[in-house]
């Protein structure tokens, strides 16, 4: 021992220990790092940024700003309160003359219609007819159309001349901008997204609960038999959970439609008339059958393995110890399996409110889900900021659950099959 | 789950009623699966079981909609889609996974929580939120409609299996392995195709598994983002149930319910491999 105590110790090269450690640990890291990086890199390209896309759209506003620049500027110096001055009317004259040369007035036309209608007729029949107008603009533009002489046509101009707005995620929530820009409620029989967003939750809750009903007994059944038994009957578990979703829910319309399998089986066993077979499809009660089937696996397996870790020795111990069957169930056993129930709870329930296809497939009218909104809003309607808006609400509800499920539970102890 | 010789009465009353509600429970999860097998062969073009085959007449039974399926150009090319699509994500998906796990597994990976929870994430953001998204960013970047749009998108899907499988099997890899495996005599190469890689090729399968039945059996991505080139079976089969609907859905249904009970079965007999390499015997 010829070093004294206060020199630091050294590798055979004579580095000082901590800073070769230090060295070897960066190393490692930057490694691992670089392993990581390449999937890092298409996920941020081929799922991140399709998502950050989404939520952009949900608030870009360009067509206002792009279509009508001029009119956009004139407008800056208005005061909202009477009709604005010529100025304004000549700059949209010219606006519009060049966006009819350009056929670019389509998407303006239906961004305002969506804020006030009769806005893609006045836009439109206006545009067919701007060549013609001579100034004044203001007379000859109101002889067009009307709305050209409402103040509230120019009021939805100048709001909507901002490049973001919020009244995608307004109608997302069955609110809109009144001409003054108050936000008030849309008329009740237009309230349609809020009706899907409630539904959404609580037949999802619903469904949750029934794979827990019909989850719990068969988990039980399979963490406390002989491995042996309970390996082939968690293949029955299994096999749904295989195969195909298209397929578990066309078997649903085969045997719940009103000429399929379960109805023709109760009209031959006399147990309902030929004419008043049950209407089990197309409706909530057909979602909620195929959902709770297509689902039940998910609930299954994280109670089984949750329930497979419970020594049957505490049973047996509350049952000695002078508890009735039922109380030491409810007082030993079922407090062990509360964190089983979380995390197929929480999983259920978020797949459960993202579901498209099978809603779509056997919802009918009354069974549908707002995801099947989200649909109509990108291919029919065709109101896509809409349509992003909505998905951006539900993406956040998900990643609430999905939160709260890592916190519970931790995301990397899923396990697959 | 035995009942012991000393049970009441009502205990083995309250006992067999358990085990008739497991059964019916079992019966709904799996009954709708064997009706649609039977309904397959029906020679009617109906979705129930008609008089012939309940009396088990030969004549109420054909392969029709099978010969349609095998015969029909259509659902042909949309097998083919499915497979070209399937592969080429699995494989995709199956690299970039396993070389990712690789360095998640690692002691010293920083932020490991956070990365693998943005790498789950397909996973878990709903089916048609991911298609709306891919769809606005993949018409913006001219991938829509393109074979390898659908592949990039289906990648996404399925890396969150290939990553989960994968480091469950490496977290459970037992490096001191590597050191026997040395002092034994065997130089790196040998030790990585002689120790390692039995070790743990079966959870690179059943991700990579994993990944091609996701991609298989995905119908909402490819909805939005295919264009009629690119239609692939479950394509098919959502417009086959949409528009005219047909028992040929059935025949395809029972093909692919034997496919996964092939995919069922390859996949136990990975872990039972598995269990007897790590000198696991099932209990």
């Amino acid at each position: 021992m010829s070093d004294s105590p206060s020199t630091p110790l050294t590798t055979a090269d004579g580095v000082p220990l901590k800073v070769s450690l230090r060295r070897a640990v960066r190393q490692s890291k930057l490694k691992a790092l670089l392993l990581v990086a390449p999937l890092l890199l298409f996920l941020i390209v081929a799922f991140l940024m399709p998502i950050g896309e989404m939520l952009w759209r949900s608030i870009d506003n360009p067509e206002v700003s792009s279509s009508l620049p001029r009119t956009v500027v004139a407008l800056e110096q208005w005061d909202g309160e009477s009709l604005p001055g010529e100025p304004v009317y000549a700059a949209l004259a010219e606006d519009l003359k060049a966006g009819q040369k350009a056929r670019s007035l389509g998407l303006l036309s239906s961004r305002l219609n969506y804020e006030m209608s009769g806005m893609r007729s006045a836009v439109m029949g206006t545009a067919r007819r701007i060549e013609l107008i001579e100034p004044p603009y203001r007379e000859a533009l109101i002889d067009i159309n009307d709305a050209w002489g409402e103040i509230d046509t120019w009021r939805v101009i100048q709001r909507e001349s901002s490049p973001y707005t919020l009244s995608y995620y307004l109608a997302a929530v069955d609110h809109q901008y009144s001409p003054s820009g108050d936000i008030v409620a849309v008329p009740d029989y237009l309230q349609i997204h809020g009706t899907l967003f409630w539904r959404t939750f609580w037949m999802s809750g619903v469904i949750t609960f029934l794979t827990l009903l019909l989850g719990y007994p068969v988990a039980f059944l399979l963490a406390n038999l002989p491995l042996r038994h309970s390996n082939l009957l968690m293949i029955l578990v299994l096999l749904p959970f295989w195969t195909s979703l298209l397929v578990r829910t066309t078997t649903w319309i085969a045997i719940l439609q009103s000429q399929g399998v379960l109805n023709d089986m109760m009209v031959a066993l006399g147990v309902i008339a030929d004419e008043a077979r049950w209407q089990m499809i197309h409706n909530k009660t057909g979602t909620i059958i195929a959902m709770t089937h297509i689902l039940l696996p998910f609930m299954i397996l994280p109670l089984y393995s949750v329930m497979k870790t419970i020594p049957p020795s505490y049973m047996r111990a509350a049952r000695s110890l002078g508890g009735r069957a039922f109380l030491s169930f409810r007082r030993v056993y079922f407090p062990l399996t509360l964190p089983g129930i979380a995390a197929g709870g929480i999983l259920v329930f978020i797949l459960s409110i993202g579901y498209y296809i099978t809603p779509a497939l056997v919802g009918g009218q009354s069974g549908r889900f707002i995801t099947n909104y989200i649909a109509y809003h990108m291919q029919t309607s065709l109101n896509w900021g809409l349509a992003a808006a909505i998905a951006s609400i539900l993406l956040f509800v998900v990643i609430v659950f999905y939160l709260v499920f890592n916190r519970l539970v931790g995301v990397d102890k899923v396990k697959l099959g | 789950m035995a009942l012991p010789s000393y049970a009441t009465r009502g205990e083995r009353i309250w006992h067999y009623l358990f085990l008739s509600l497991c059964a019916l429970i079992f019966l709904f999860l799996i009954g709708p699966l064997l009706v649609i097998i039977p309904l397959s062969f029906n020679a009617e073009p109906y979705f129930t079981f008609s008089k012939a085959m309940l009396q088990l007449d030969p004549a109420g039974y054909s392969l029709r909609w099978y010969e349609e399926f095998f015969t029909s150009p259509e659902w042909l090319n949309s097998i083919k889609n499915s497979f070209i699509v399937g592969i080429a994500s699995t494989l995709l998906a199956t690299v970039l996974g396993t070389i990712a796990a690789l360095g998640l597994s690692s002691r010293h990976m920083p932020a490991r929580g956070a990365i693998m929870a943005l790498l789950i994430s397909p996973m878990i953001v709903p089916l048609i939120i991911s298609a709306a998204a891919m769809f606005f960013f993949f018409s913006k970047i001219n991938l829509a409609q393109t074979y390898i749009g659908v592949v990039l998108a289906h990648t996404a899907l399925g890396i969150p299996f290939v990553v989960i499988t994968v480091t469950a099997t490496l977290s459970s890899f037992d490096t001191t392995l590597i050191r026997a495996a040395h002092s034994l005599g065997a130089n790196p190469t040998r030790t990585f195709f002689k120790v390692i890689l039995p070790l743990v090729t079966p959870g690179v399968v059943s991700g990579a598994l994993f990944a091609f039945i996701t991609s298989f059996d995905e119908v909402v991505v490819v909805l939005f983002i295919a264009g009629p080139e690119q239609r692939t079976m479950p394509i098919q089969m959502w417009s086959g149930i949409r528009e005219q609907i047909s028992p040929t859905i059935l025949a395809v249904a029972t093909l692919l319910v034997v496919l996964s009970i092939l995919l069922l079965t390859t996949l136990e007999l990975l872990r039972r491999r598995n269990e007897r390499l790590r000198g696991v015997t099932p209990g």
